[in-house]
């Protein structure tokens, strides 16, 4: 390892650092004046919304308590300060402290998020294989796969596999507790969409990877197909599936919200979309904090991975 | 690139060299005129649904209630005793309006962004934009997905609108990268430089050359986006956070047969398919259509 390559990786991880802060106080920025541009007292969402009818005392009180009678500027100062200590507040619905909240419901999503990635990933893996195997059934099914991906809502996907494997066969539970057996139908909700999405460009760029002079003189070398596609091909086919990590991460979030309410899953898509119906800006603000910061984890993650598995950008 | 002899089958050097460039003008084949002839179907239903469902989607008729499906209810009956495929061709108006608004919505932001952004480069002004839009760019797809319309609901409130433009504004990042890109590749081709060099000046350039180059995709991109749009408004409004529950759209009528799926599965299944035959109908004509383009364009 020579003293410029840890230059490189040294400065490569100061930039992702800077960038997630970035993200970070952009998030927290632009949630901190959104509300103050929405119409409605923030006071009286704090004490339960316009509903709750309460009085020109107690509103004056939660004012006081939290600061919402001093200037805009001193209110955002003071935000980004709790923040940067790592204070995100109390919720105003669950009258619990957000970072708590979060830490209790994060490991549940993770979990989650990640089975689905494996399976996703492995069934985006066999079925390019398949496809570059050749026959008509293979790519009839990756391409009907592409098509369930981008218009099957995960709702609904969840809603039919409880149909058919609880409703009707009573073989998984329809709601996810803590067994392995309730895991199954959120991991493979969660993870269809994004097989899809993977196992198109993988199957692409896998064919154009087995049409290049390397993969012919592998084979001239005596190499058989499968030790071609285990030794030479997965390398090219995972790129730009791995290029795509941000992107499945979002999906598999954003479908965590979907799954976790279908399943009645505790977790982090569960609470935002607690925390959104009760218009509870704190944990929104939370949630939304830590998902970001996960997305610039999993880009960074998928950064690394590329570059252990293709040496050009390395060089560069 | 040359023909290499024993390919895997399915992998014809042709395909392989040519699945991002040059591939021929095909005409629409049998699954594009498929999926056009199914969204044709759906724009009938927006306009006008009482040609193919005549009975009142709102009339409560409590003694049919959850009947499975039969020749005078195709599609089964809800709790209310409403019909659900009268529910679902006149649901067809309110899916698919959110849909093309929120799609509106975030092509034209991720157009307007993805200009500004891809016209930068040289000069400071123009490189601080670029810098400004990415950086804003980065932070949005920092929060993918749903969770940015989730994140805007949770300021606005729940109802139709706000989920039509939280989607919209959802999707604006996606447009704006790859119209940025657009703007920055057609602006240094040759075609550009040749129009600079004959003395054009700037803004004619910008409209006559790179604008109508730069922004031919978007069509395919908004077709493509469109199918995505309908599914995650119909996910908010399955989450209670859309259009509220009488009316008849297809996410609010889903959401009303979550309750239902072990005795009622039409109301859940049949409403589910309308969103999935639109959004991969729009999917599968983009697709043909960005494969038309390739071959065209260029």
């Amino acid at each position: 390892m020579r003293p410029g390559r840890w230059r490189r990786a040294g400065r490569w991880l100061v930039g992702r650092l800077l960038g997630a802060l970035f993200v970070l106080w952009a998030v927290a920025t632009l949630i901190f004046f959104a509300i103050r541009l929405v119409p409605g007292d923030p006071a009286e969402a704090i004490l339960g919304g316009p509903g709750s009818q309460a009085s020109a005392e107690a509103l004056d009180s939660v004012r006081r308590q939290y600061g919402l009678d001093q200037p805009l500027f001193v209110q955002y100062l003071a935000q980004l300060g709790r923040l940067a200590t790592g204070d995100l507040g109390t919720s105003y619905s669950l009258r619990t402290d957000v970072g708590r909240l979060l830490l209790d419901q994060l490991p549940g999503t993770i979990g989650l998020a990640l089975l689905a990635l494996v399976v996703a990933w492995s069934i985006a893996i066999v079925t390019a294989w398949w496809a570059t195997l050749g026959g008509r059934i293979a790519s009839a099914v990756s391409s009907g796969l592409e098509v369930v991906a981008s218009a099957v809502p995960h709702f609904w996907l969840a809603s039919l596999l409880i149909l058919v494997f609880s409703t009707r066969l009573g073989l998984l539970p329809p709601v996810s507790t803590g067994t392995p057996a309730g895991l199954v139908l959120p991991v493979v909700t969660l993870a269809i969409p994004v097989a899809g999405f993977l196992g198109q460009v993988t199957r692409d760029s896998l064919l154009d990877a087995a049409a290049t002079p390397f993969a012919l003189s592998a084979r001239a070398r005596g190499e058989g197909p499968s030790g071609l596609f285990v030794r030479h091909l997965l390398r090219h086919a995972a790129l730009p599936g791995l290029a795509l990590s941000g992107w499945a991460f979002g999906s598999l979030l954003s479908g965590a919200v979907v799954v976790e309410s279908v399943f009645a899953r505790p977790g982090l898509g569960r609470t935002l979309l607690g925390a959104v119906t009760l218009r509870d800006i704190p944990l929104v603000t939370g949630v939304a904090l830590v998902s970001a910061l996960a997305y610039v984890v999993v880009v960074a993650l998928g950064d690394l991975a590329e570059r252990a598995i293709d040496p050009r950008g390395r060089a560069a | 690139m040359t023909a290499l002899p024993d390919l895997p089958r399915g992998a014809d050097p042709a395909r392989a060299s040519s699945s991002r460039t040059a591939r021929r003008r095909l005409p629409l084949g049998p699954t594009e005129l498929v999926a056009a002839a199914l969204l044709s179907l759906l724009v009938v239903m927006a306009v006008a649904p009482g040609l193919l469902a005549p009975a009142d989607p709102l009339a409560v008729s409590p003694t049919d209630a959850f009947a499975g499906p039969s020749l005078a209810h195709p599609f089964g009956t809800d709790e209310s005793g409403r019909g659900v495929w009268t529910r679902v061709v006149h649901g067809a108006g309110a899916s698919l309006t959110i849909g093309l608004v929120a799609t509106m919505i975030g092509t034209g932001l991720g157009v307007v962004l993805g200009v500004l952004a891809g016209l930068g480069g040289r000069g400071l002004v123009g490189r601080a934009t670029d810098a400004g839009v990415s950086r804003a760019l980065e932070v949005l797809f920092a929060l993918p997905g749903l969770l940015l319309a989730l994140v805007v609901i949770a300021f606005t409130g729940p109802g139709a609108v706000p989920a039509t433009i939280a989607v919209g504004l959802a999707t604006a990042p996606g447009y704006a990268r790859i119209v940025r890109s657009q703007v920055a590749a057609v602006r240094r081709s040759p075609m550009v430089e040749a129009a600079t060099v004959l003395g054009r000046r700037p803004g004619l350039v910008l409209v006559r050359h790179v604008l109508p180059n730069a922004l031919a995709p978007v069509v395919v991109l908004a077709t493509l986006g469109l199918g995505q749009a309908v599914v995650w408004a119909s996910s908010l409004s399955y989450l209670g956070l859309g259009s509220p529950p009488p009316a008849p759209e297809w996410g609010a009528m889903l959401s009303a047969g979550r309750t239902y799926l072990a005795v009622a599965w039409w109301m859940t299944v049949f409403p589910g398919l309308a969103v999935v035959v639109t959004a991969a109908s729009a999917t599968v004509l983009g697709r043909g259509l960005a494969r038309r383009g390739r071959g065209g364009r260029r």
